[in-house]
């Protein structure tokens, strides 16, 4: 049986309205704004409740990967509710490539379509690896340099947010300063002001200075980073609302910005010529622009610093974290970024990580609970807690993991960082470390 | 004052310590389910009896009491910190804890580094486990520890979770091992469990402290732990108290317990947990139902004055055992339904023996067993036929609705449906060993909460807010049922949810339906859970049909096999069934040996009757019954492991040694690294072929327990080869497999590619040898030729370039000459086998599914059958590239689809797809397989297969699959 549906062309732009599914929220939201400049009418879901997982499980294959359930089941929920002219609504749905089985997404969507009776609505592809030629997504390069200045400002917010709402002295400025910035830079947004990177350069230092301005008392707080498959990390519907739930919890939350995954693509095209052989013109281009990235994201972390704000290091610095636990190489899913992320977190001084993957993701056996016990071994204070999500995972047992980690790190906390009874390995996933004490002979 | 609480999945404990910190009151209760009642009623009677209105120190902990801590703001203390905090009180000098408590298993290393592991979710369930297994070997926990004590062997039971126990388990009990030995084997499921999922590779050594409720009360557990660690672990004073213990002693804040007491009933009040819409809106909704239902009937009618002839089926289930005798018209005489409690025959005896009894003239014209026990029961009686249940229900199914196209049948154990086009079985779908379990699970969970299964299944059907406990498999749910509970759902509310899970379980996991369209517009449900209305209930609703529910739903398999019984004899004709004489001196005796015939190491049940015929089960092939060896020339995965052994050390001039593990892509790419190592002239030592002791040995360093089989199993071939001394173990990682032309790219799937980056960073005996795992792309040969060199400097310094071009080429051409051989032999035996008009069967799998450890001998039973067994590699070449619905991208997948695709041009030809448990890839695969076939109207057949040892249900499948094709060809 074939599964088609129509292609999304070029005419559509002005007659159909695309939904858009939603991940992180803050960058979505302005990316938003950016594709409603140039002429897309779009709309980035915000449908939840168990009716989406439902659907899903209904229409995909449910060993498929959650993300995949949640995506295609929110789709189809909105499809549902009667809120769209269903004549002229297109899907966006984004394909990273490679050897993951998300390159799959696409093709699970549109035979959920089928099945569902929504054979007729046109499915559009955002991705760069040159996949499902006749449905891409048009892409301007204007519209491109507006999507990535769309995610530089959404990152640099969401960690503002997280850096300032645990101190606030009074609860909510933090959020209202966020909410504040997204209507101001959306606004920049429908202007065509500041995407170009000499822009962003200049504008990231007052938005910072305007955190800064906030009244906080920093008492010490339990300092928690979030990696992950990058659904799950982001998407509060994928992940039972995590960032939430730690920040009830007292503590300050980091989950490294959504432009490291770009950068991550965008990086692999050199690191797989540099492995393989290949075209190093395309390798070469794609450094080029892993440079202007990194260069918008280093004047990014300048202006963190210099208000005092914790700010990751260059990208390019990034890539030589995992040096001596995992190659470049792996690039499948979020690849050797994962673990990356994990060790800039652990030397950042966010040693407690919730590793936040779907069950069974079959990138993450490898470069999540796969590297934990390495990691370990080089930095024994990482505490690290795999947690697994997927429609009949309970939040209980998610959440009960989750403070078994917390309870670790509120002790180390009251021991002044120090570890008096070092509980060096936190939890359930495990792996020895592997740093067993030699006794040298003759003593 | 300090009171500590502890809410478990199963059980609360409570202790009051006075201001000494000596132990005052304690207690240890299970709960069914009504946390926030008995916690009201325990604390209220702390109050009363210890405090008169003191305040007190109090703490909560345990994996329920989590959410119910926060909201009547008591702290709440994470259940493995409490047990820290008590151990480091009440024993120091302890090494190491084990706990066990009803669905978490722990394990907490207190010295050299402390640490804390927890199961996943995946393992969940050990004390409920326990339960479970006990309530099907039908004896209390303690019954079971005593029969434990008795145990002679153990058989090997998988470990991952609950559920694959399960069906290891109900094999045993079916073909009559002992209670006492199954009993001990559960144990030491537990044991390995534990041991595997949560040690990982860290030694469990010195003071040992066993606690929590099941190593608490069997002694047999803990001296399986004993043995299998080699320690003398103990179980100290109030091993159930320590959690409880443990909060007391962290309670800092002061409360007054009737005003927590108070708090809890508040929290009661405001249940909100995902809820589902009611199974009736109205009373009067039921009635109609009910009507409806009791229309499908099959007439019972007393024996005739001629007593005969009659014809009876007996179904011989995994829990139950079922009888029917029907006269000449399809009436029923009579019929037997009851739980098999462990051993068919005593009671098929019985009933035989009771029927002759009360009709002396009784004229059997035949009789006919169907179900698991279908070849015990005819070879013990004497039966006349035999017939796979997948026919013995549709033959039922058939009468109830000629025009049948779907059945659904939910039993004990098993989930069973089939599509039916053109009065042929097209189609059919058996649960996988995930969610295998689901009729019974109702029943073990019903006993649990302290109901029976008819009285709490009745409870569910007007229930208010069923609630939504998701649809993985039951041990998923019994988690799920926790957390409803922890939100104060209701006991019909949870009954009815549990109904409504089942469902969803067979039309989301077995079905994959998404109308009932796709299922067809005649269904006919049957097996014992369908009894249970509410079940019937939630199916039609999901599906949106009015199904047909025969009155004998139970009994569907039994009247199957008595109706096809009746159509096979002929006028006159008189069983070859035991009389009542030969009955009288019946007896069974039963032995299990394992057989060493092969590698396999079958685990063998024999059984002895009065007349000295002994019947064998467990076997995968006819060696251990008739003596010789299975025939394997026409079996190609035999074939290319032969291959592979081929492969042997050669000792070369550069006099090192490299070792390389044979395993996942190294199934396939041996040849190629043998030839490239030997013609540099390095001798190379190939580790050996998979074996459960293989395993066993690396699969302590296992870091993902969701990982899929055939990868964890590379973690044993390190091991071994780390005892084989190389000097060099190679095995690199490999984005990117050969390019055969026949999809869109030519990915490995993430875990076969970078399995040896694990591997590197977990397995201890890489830290003392050289481990080669860069990253090569062998597609790409001009490339891999000019990059090679200098990788291989890294570690082997000093070879010439032009030698390491000469290995090269050297390496490709045997790569070549073994996918030739390959195929060549797959055309022998195409060829051979249409000769000889014998049905060709494609294993469809993975390299790594030739690896006898991983396939269970799944080819083997193929050839059982009287097929032919090729493999998709051989075939694959044999198709043009065409489009697929999905992403074409994984070289071993697009063989998979092009021999699929070749399978459709065949009309001999019929392909049987390996999914290796836990194979994300396979998501995805499976389906666009399923479809290609079917476009092309052929059967799919799915076995999925992980560290099981027991093959009923993958024997099950592959009958139904020949009886179907049978059928379709018009043979019967």
């Amino acid at each position: 049986m074939e599964y088609t549906t129509p292609n999304f062309t070029k005419d559509m732009i002005h007659t159909h309205k695309i939904l858009i599914p939603n991940m992180a929220v803050i960058q979505f939201s302005l990316m938003q704004a950016a594709l409603e400049r140039e002429g897309y009418n779009v709309e980035v879901l915000g449908n939840c409740g168990s009716e989406v997982a439902q659907l899903g499980l209904k229409y995909v294959h449910n060993d498929t990967c959650y993300p995949a359930l949640l995506v295609i089941g929110q789709f189809i929920d909105a499809l549902n509710s009667g809120k769209y002219d269903l004549d002229h609504t297109a899907l966006l749905i984004t394909q990273t490539g490679g050897g993951c089985r998300a390159s799959n997404y696409i093709a699970l969507l549109r035979k959920a379509l089928v099945k569902a009776g929504y054979g007729n609505i046109p499915v559009a592809s955002l991705n760069f690896s040159g996949l499902e030629k006749d449905s891409g997504i048009p892409l301007t390069a204007k519209l491109i340099r507006k999507v990535i200045a769309a995610i530089f400002y959404g990152d640099l917010l969401a960690s503002l947010r997280n850096q300032v709402h645990p101190y606030e002295n009074r609860h909510g400025d933090a959020e209202a300063m966020t909410q504040k910035w997204i209507k101001t830079i959306q606004g920049w947004m429908h202007e065509d002001k500041y995407y170009s990177a000499h822009d962003m350069k200049r504008q990231f230092e007052p938005i910072v200075a305007d955190y800064a301005t906030i009244p906080v008392t920093r008492t010490p707080k339990v300092k928690v980073g979030v990696v992950g498959e990058i659904y799950v990390k982001y998407s509060p519907l994928g992940n039972n609302d995590l960032e939430k739930f730690l920040e009830s919890q007292d503590c300050e939350v980091n989950l490294p910005g959504l432009m490291g995954f770009v950068e991550y693509c965008v990086a692999n095209y050199t690191i797989t010529q540099h492995l393989y052989g290949g075209n190093a013109i395309v390798a070469g281009g794609a450094d080029a622009l892993l440079g202007y990235l990194d260069s918008v994201g280093e004047a990014q972390n300048k202006a963190l610093r210099k208000h005092g704000f914790y700010a990751p290091g260059s990208f390019r610095e990034l890539m030589k974290k995992p040096e001596g636990i995992i190659s470049l190489g792996a690039k499948m899913g979020e690849g050797w970024l994962l673990t990356a992320e994990m060790i800039e977190l652990v030397e950042g001084g966010y040693p407690n990580i919730v590793c936040a993957q779907p069950f069974g993701c079959l990138p993450n056996h490898i470069v999540g609970k796969g590297m934990i016990n390495k990691i370990r071994a080089l930095h024994p204070e990482a505490n690290i807690t795999p947690v697994d999500y997927d429609p009949s995972a309970t939040r209980v047992n998610q959440e009960n993991r989750i403070k078994l980690m917390l309870a670790v790190a509120k002790e180390r906390l009251e021991n002044g960082g120090k570890d008096v009874a070092p509980v060096t390995a936190a939890d359930l996933a495990g792996g020895t470390p592997k740093v067993e004490t030699a006794v040298p002979a003759g003593i | 004052m300090r009171v500590g609480l502890d809410i478990g999945s199963t059980t609360i404990k409570c202790v009051v310590l006075n201001d000494a910190d000596e132990l005052v009151y304690s207690t240890y209760e299970r709960h069914y389910s009504h946390i926030l009642e008995k916690g009201h009623e325990i604390l209220a009677r702390i109050e009363k009896d210890y405090l008169h209105g003191q305040k007190a120190l109090l703490a909560i902990s345990g994996s329920a009491g989590m959410g119910l801590a926060d909201s009547c703001k008591v702290p709440f203390v994470q259940e493995v910190f409490a047990t820290r905090v008590a151990a480091n009180r009440l024993a120091p000098g302890t090494d190491c804890i084990i706990e066990l408590g009803g669905e978490d298993a722990k394990i907490l290393f207190l010295t050299n580094g402390t640490e804390v592991r927890m199961n996943g979710s995946c393992a969940g369930g050990t004390g409920a486990f326990i339960d479970q297994m006990a309530t099907l070997l039908k004896m209390s926990a303690d019954e079971m520890d005593k029969a434990a004590q008795k145990a002679t062997r153990t058989y090997t039971i998988a470990s991952r979770c609950g559920v694959f126990a399960k069906s290891d388990i109900q094999p045993l009990i079916n073909q009559g091992a002992q209670a006492g030995d199954i009993a001990r084997s559960i144990y030491q499921a537990v044991v390995n469990q534990t041991i595997a999922g949560l040690a990982q590779g860290r030694p469990i050594k010195g003071n040992v402290l066993y606690l929590g409720g099941p190593l608490t009360f069997s002694t047999v557990l803990r001296q399986c732990f004993d043995e299998t660690l080699h320690v003398k672990g103990t179980c100290p004073e109030n091993s159930l108290l320590y959690v409880a213990l443990g909060a007391a002693f962290y309670a800092d804040e002061a409360f007054d317990l009737d005003d927590v007491a108070k708090r809890l009933d508040d929290y009661s009040a405001t249940s909100t947990y995902a809820s589902l819409p009611p199974l009736f809106a109205s009373k009067q909704e039921y009635e109609e139902f009910h009507a409806r239902h009791m229309k499908a009937t099959v007439p019972c009618l007393p024996f005739g004055a001629d007593v005969g002839p009659v014809h009876i089926g007996i179904d011989s289930g995994s829990t139950t055992i079922k009888l029917v005798v029907i006269d000449d018209n399809k009436n029923i005489l009579f019929t037997s339904y009851q739980p098999n409690n462990g051993n068919p025959i005593p009671l098929v005896r019985q009933v035989l023996t009771e029927l002759y009894e009360k009709h002396p003239n009784l004229k059997i014209a035949s009789v006919t067993t169907t179900g698991y026990g279908e070849a015990l029961v005819k070879n013990a009686f004497h039966a006349d036929y035999s017939l796979v249940e997948t026919v013995a229900h549709f033959t039922a199914a058939k009468h109830f609705m000629p025009n049948v196209d779907f059945i659904i049948d939910i039993g004990g154990q098993d989930m069973k449906c089939f599509k039916i086009e053109d009065g042929a079985i097209s189609n059919i779908f058996l649960n996988e060993a995930c969610s295998s379990g689901c009729g019974s699970f109702l029943q073990t969970f019903a006993e649990a909460l302290g109901y029976n299964v008819k009285e709490f299944a009745a409870l569910g059907l007007f229930a208010d807010h069923p609630v939504d406990l998701g649809s993985r498999c039951t041990v998923f749910m019994n988690s799920s049922v926790k957390q409803a509970q922890k939100d104060g759902a209701s006991i019909e509310n949870i009954s009815a949810g549990l109904s409504i899970s089942v469902v969803k379980n067979a039309l989301y996991k077995v079905i994959r339906a998404s109308s009932p369209e796709e299922l067809g517009r005649n269904i006919v449900v049957q097996g014992g859970t369908f009894y249970n209305e509410a079940v019937l209930r939630a199916f039609e609703k999901e599906m949106h049909v009015n199904v047909i529910r025969p009155d004998i739903a139970g009994l569907m398999g039994a009247y199957g096999a008595a109706l096809h019984g009746k159509s096979k004899t002929a006028e006159g004709h008189i069983s070859s069934v035991l009389t009542l004489e030969q009955l009288k001196n019946f007896s069974q005796k039963v032995n299990t040996v394992q057989c060493n015939g092969c590698g396999n190491h079958c685990q063998l049940t024999i059984n002895i009757f009065a007349d000295g015929k002994r019947f064998i089960s467990g076997n995968r092939c006819e060696k251990p019954v008739t003596g010789k060896a299975t025939d394997e020339s026409l079996d190609l995965y035999a074939y290319k492991l032969s291959l592979l052994l081929e492969y042997k050390p050669v000792a070369g001039k550069r006099g090192k040694k490299i070792g390389i593990p044979l395993c996942l892509n190294m199934y396939e790419l041996l040849p190629f690294w043998h030839s490239f190592f030997t013609t540099l002239g390095y001798e190379v030592v190939v580790s050996p072929v998979s074996s459960r002791k293989l395993y066993q040995e690396g699969q302590a360093t296992i870091p993902s327990d969701t990982a899929c089989f055939p990868a964890k199993l590379s973690h044993g071939h390190i091991a071994e080869l780390a005892k084989m001394g190389v000097d060099l173990i190679f095995y690199p990682c490999m984005t990117y497999n050969v390019d055969e032309g026949l999809g869109q790219n030519h990915y490995n799937c993430p875990v076969v590619a970078y399995y040896p980056e694990v591997l590197a960073g977990n397995c201890p005996e890489l830290e003392h040898i050289p481990f080669f795992y860069e990253y090569i792309d062998i597609a790409r040969r001009k490339d891999f030729t000019a990059k090679m060199p200098k990788l291989l400097d890294k570690y082997l310094p000093g070879i010439p370039r032009h030698e390491v071009k000469q290995a090269i080429d050297a390496a490709y051409a045997e790569y070549a000459r073994h996918m030739a051989l390959i195929r060549q032999k797959g055309e022998q035996i195409i060829e051979k086998a249409r000769a000889e008009h014998r049905r060709i069967i494609v294993l469809a799998g993975r390299p790594y599914h030739v690896d006898p450890e991983i396939n269970h001998g799944i080819d083997k039973l193929i050839l059982q059958q009287g097929a032919a067994v090729v493999t998709e590699d051989s075939i694959s070449d044999r198709v043009q590239p065409f489009k697929t619905t999905v992403l074409n991208q994984w070289t071993y997948h697009s063989r998979l689809y092009a021999a699929a695709k070749y399978c459709t041009t065949q009309p001999d030809m019929d392909l049987v797809q390996l999914v290796s448990f836990g194979c994300g890839v396979d998501a995805i695969t499976t389906d666009e397989t399923r479809e290609i076939l079917q476009a092309g109207g052929k059967l799919y057949t799915q076995l999925k297969i992980d560290e099981i040892t027991n093959l009923g249900a993958v024997n099950i499948r592959l009958r139904s699959l020949f009886a179907a094709l049978d059928e379709r060809n018009g043979k019967m």
